[in-house]
């Protein structure tokens, strides 16, 4: 079986209205010497009958094509093998 | 006149479109299922407000590729009126009929009131009813409804006088505090180049009866109807 871990984010510049809030909250926590938070989404695609070159293509494919909005967003993944 | 409303799983203010173009205007409303590939032949397309698909991986992200949206994104290229409200507005520029994109408000908040609004421009066929530079008010109702878009896209936005409607104070200026939710340049609402179709944040079809206390927003239906009649 083969995962791909796919991330989904803002663009630099965008501004995070999540990510400041968690910012803030880290400060009042007193976790110190954080200058930047940003929140994005995690995506889990599992693959049971796909090679990793080929989960991989599609993996791409879905997130060009709906997982992100290359307007506002960027992603990366990773494809892992997952022997669970 | 002939309006469409779509429905998606989760749309909430098509029953208001409805009874605004249907009740209050007397014209013919028929409700389009968005699973369905059959525009009716109606004169104009409504993607109403709501939380399609739950607002789910972005807001309209997954609406957009429900079955009648390959009609709607034909008709809108065969120059057939589409109006997108509120979540409509995202669903257009999920789809790409619109430029830009819609992000969660930089207040953090959902922010449901009354607003003040510019018509910036009255050569639309959902504008042509006002008058150019008029401030009228509408509700707005969503936690989504940041309008983003690159520099050179805004630049070209206002260069062709797409930017339709603008978030105001009182005497008429884009002014941060008149912002509801962080919009580049105030944008409320925008055109394609075109100018066939038309996405805003703002509820006109929430602020078209004296009854619910505001009726700025029955001049879009109006000039829609106007519009069909002089073609």
């Amino acid at each position: 079986m083969v995962k791909a871990l796919v991330t989904v984010h803002y663009k630099q510049g965008i501004l995070d209205p999540q990510g400041k809030a968690v910012q803030n909250a880290l400060r009042s926590m007193t976790v110190k010497g954080v200058s930047d938070a940003r929140v994005g989404k995690h995506i889990i695609l599992t693959f049971d009958e796909l090679s990793k070159s080929e989960a991989e293509e599609q993996t791409r494919k879905a997130c060009e094509k709906i997982l992100s909005n290359p307007v506002i967003e960027d992603y990366e993944y990773d494809i892992v093998e997952d022997g669970s | 006149m002939k309006f469409g409303i779509v429905v998606f799983p989760g749309s909430n203010c098509d029953h208001d479109v409805y009874h605004v173009v249907g009740h209050v205007l007397g014209e013919t409303a028929v409700f389009l299922w968005h699973k369905d590939h059959d525009l009716q032949d109606v004169d104009a397309v409504v993607l109403p407000g709501g939380f399609s698909y739950g607002d789910y991986l972005r807001a309209g992200a997954i609406a957009r590729l429900s079955p009648i949206m390959t009609e709607v994104h034909e008709f809108a290229g065969q120059g057939g009126l589409v109006l997108g409200i509120c979540n409509g507005f995202q669903v257009l520029t999920e789809i790409g009929l619109l430029p830009g994109a819609l992000i969660p408000n930089t207040t953090m908040k959902f922010e449901c009131k009354p607003v003040g609004l510019q018509v910036a421009e009255t050569e639309t066929p959902y504008t042509s009813g006002y008058q150019k530079h008029q401030i009228v008010r509408m509700p707005i109702a969503h936690g989504e409804g940041r309008f983003y878009a690159d520099e050179a896209t805004l630049d070209l936005l206002e260069e062709s006088n797409r930017v339709i409607f603008r978030y105001v104070d009182e005497h008429g200026e884009p002014t941060e505090s008149a912002n509801p939710n962080g919009s580049q340049r105030n944008i409320a609402g925008i055109c394609n180049a075109e100018r066939n179709v038309l996405g805003l944040m703002p509820h006109p079809e929430r602020a078209s009866e004296a009854l619910l206390g505001l009726e700025d927003g029955i001049a879009v239906f109006k000039s829609m109807i106007q519009e069909r009649l002089t073609v």
